[in-house]
């Protein structure tokens, strides 16, 4: 039996779940803040993955990420990274994947914090920074765990932007999902049969383990 | 001590306001901010901990924390928030959450042998009851030990005998911390307990300010029990008239002349007196 595939996804996922943390965190704490104009714009512009078929999303991704592209070319010559049909390539599309994943429930979880808990911080002298880290992402922790196992989890599901981006090579692009569909193909129905069953278990236990958590931190603070 | 005049476009249930608020505070000064709900009470609070911008000047112990478009950010500002709904922060216990303002233990301790929650002081914010809430909130404002103590109705989400409880402490840590206090309150007899002078705020403007007892007795008449309240129902029985009223927490029933009855309608806001000269009086 050869796991490379799931280490694949898993490797995938964990990265895109990391730099979507990083890069999700400051924005979703501006858009709970501001009273732009800009924001339904940026809302809508990063909730377009929900909507747009994975073709769609992975079509413009290979278009820009191909060496026929400024930015493909750009990188393809200067640091001699391949972003097409490369593991590089692939996390780069299951980030702009994942993003409203990520985004929308920090966003939701700062919103949702009770404003004059933060107000107090700063009446306290506390900088916004420290507020964040000690009083903000704290105090919402359901929320964080949320956006970080469903992002990690939606990445380890994707299939079409991962097999139009990365193809299907060994080692490099070949993730769990695009692995079942090839066995599939060929129809080794045994092997796609149990990779399957490891995915859905999988898939399972780390959703009903946000759930068990987020339950129990509303019990705690008696929500 | 502290110089305030400014105003600020709020847009209120009732339509568009303008709030414009004129006044000087004294030092160690317990000032109470009362009015209508929407008069602009909380919000001038807020400009004053520099939560809300406004247009003006705002002066304190002659530092400028607010000038034109200058406005000196809340961190900045040495003050105590004490927010109604208390606010506290739930990842923290009781001490840490006024140790994060000031690490400073000594003051921490004696601010909650005060306020006797010392032996609670490993619990969280959850676990505590709404009075014991708003007391840690206190206690948290006054860690930094603040030039102006601010209170948004701080007592108001609380039953009658904690509230006078809590009345008491307040009172016992202004004369101890000898801090300049604003209290927004509509509740009289906390005003007449706590505060020496009171500001009445209007649809943004302050229609009256004096000494408690002038402001709040001289609404009322002179020489005579007189009670705001709402008429909930008028009962024909036999051959008079019923008026039952609610004058705070309390029902009264009165009887009523023909010619009241047929004047006053059912949720009116009336005003109930009486002269009084024997009142009986027992606790």
């Amino acid at each position: 039996m050869n796991f490379e595939p799931f280490i694949l996804s898993f490797k995938l996922a964990g990265l895109t779940a990391f730099i979507l943390f990083c890069l999700a965190l400051p924005l979703a704490w501006y858009l709970s803040e501001t009273r732009s104009h800009t924001k339904p714009f940026i809302e809508a512009l990063t909730a377009l993955p929900i909507v747009l078929p994975p073709s769609v999303l992975g079509f413009y991704i290979l278009w820009a990420l191909s060496y026929n592209s400024p930015l493909g070319a750009f990188f393809e010559d200067t640091f001699g990274i391949k972003l097409v049909f490369s593991f590089t390539g692939l996390v780069i599309a299951s980030c702009l994947y994942s993003f409203p994943f990520m985004l929308q429930p920090l966003q939701n979880g700062f919103e949702t914090l009770n404003k004059n808990m933060l107000e107090a911080s700063y009446i306290a002298g506390k900088s916004k920074l420290t507020t964040l880290f000690k009083v903000a992402l704290p105090n919402m922790k359901p929320a964080l765990i949320t956006a970080i196992i469903i992002t990690f989890a939606h990445t380890v599901g994707e299939f079409g932007v991962v097999l139009m981006v990365g193809g299907s090579i060994p080692g490099e692009t070949k993730v769990a999902s695009v692995a079942i569909y090839e066995m599939v193909e060929i129809m080794d129905y045994e092997a796609a049969h149990i990779y399957s069953a490891i995915m859905l278990g999988l898939s399972f236990i780390i959703l009903l383990s946000v759930y068990i958590f987020n339950a129990r931190q509303n019990r705690r603070f008696g929500l | 001590m502290i110089h305030i005049d400014i105003t600020k476009k709020l847009h209120g249930d009732q339509g568009n306001m303008l709030l414009q608020c004129n006044f000087h505070i004294k030092k160690g000064e317990f000032l109470a901010l009362s009015g209508k709900s929407g008069s602009g009470k909380t919000t001038l609070l807020r400009i004053l901990a520099g939560l809300e911008n406004a247009q003006g000047e705002i002066t304190v112990a002659r530092k400028r924390w607010l000038h034109e478009k200058n406005s000196l950010p809340p961190q900045k500002r040495e003050i105590g928030f004490v927010f109604q709904e208390y606010a506290l922060f739930d990842n923290m216990t009781i001490e840490q959450n006024l140790l994060y303002v000031a690490n400073d233990k000594r003051l921490a301790q004696h601010l909650l042998e005060m306020t006797e929650l010392s032996e609670m002081k490993k619990r969280y914010p959850h676990a505590l009851s709404g009075g014991q809430k708003q007391r840690v909130s206190i206690c948290r404002a006054l860690m930094k030990r603040p030039k102006i103590l601010l209170l948004d109705e701080p007592l108001s989400a609380l039953d009658v005998s904690m509230r006078t409880k809590l009345q008491n402490e307040l009172l016992s840590l202004h004369k101890e911390f000898q801090i300049t206090t604003i209290m927004v309150s509509h509740d009289p007899s906390e005003i007449y307990h706590l505060a020496s002078r009171v500001v009445v705020l209007q649809n943004g403007k302050i229609t009256n300010d004096g000494r408690v007892t002038d402001v709040l007795l001289k609404q009322q008449g002179s020489q005579k029990f007189s009670f705001q309240g709402e008429l909930l129902e008028i009962k024909k029985v036999d051959v008079i008239f019923i008026g039952v009223v609610a004058i705070g927490q309390q029902l009264v029933e009165v009887v009523l002349s023909n010619y009241e009855a047929a004047s006053l309608h059912v949720g009116e806001k009336i005003t109930l007196s009486t002269k009084a000269f024997h009142p009986t009086i027992t606790n």
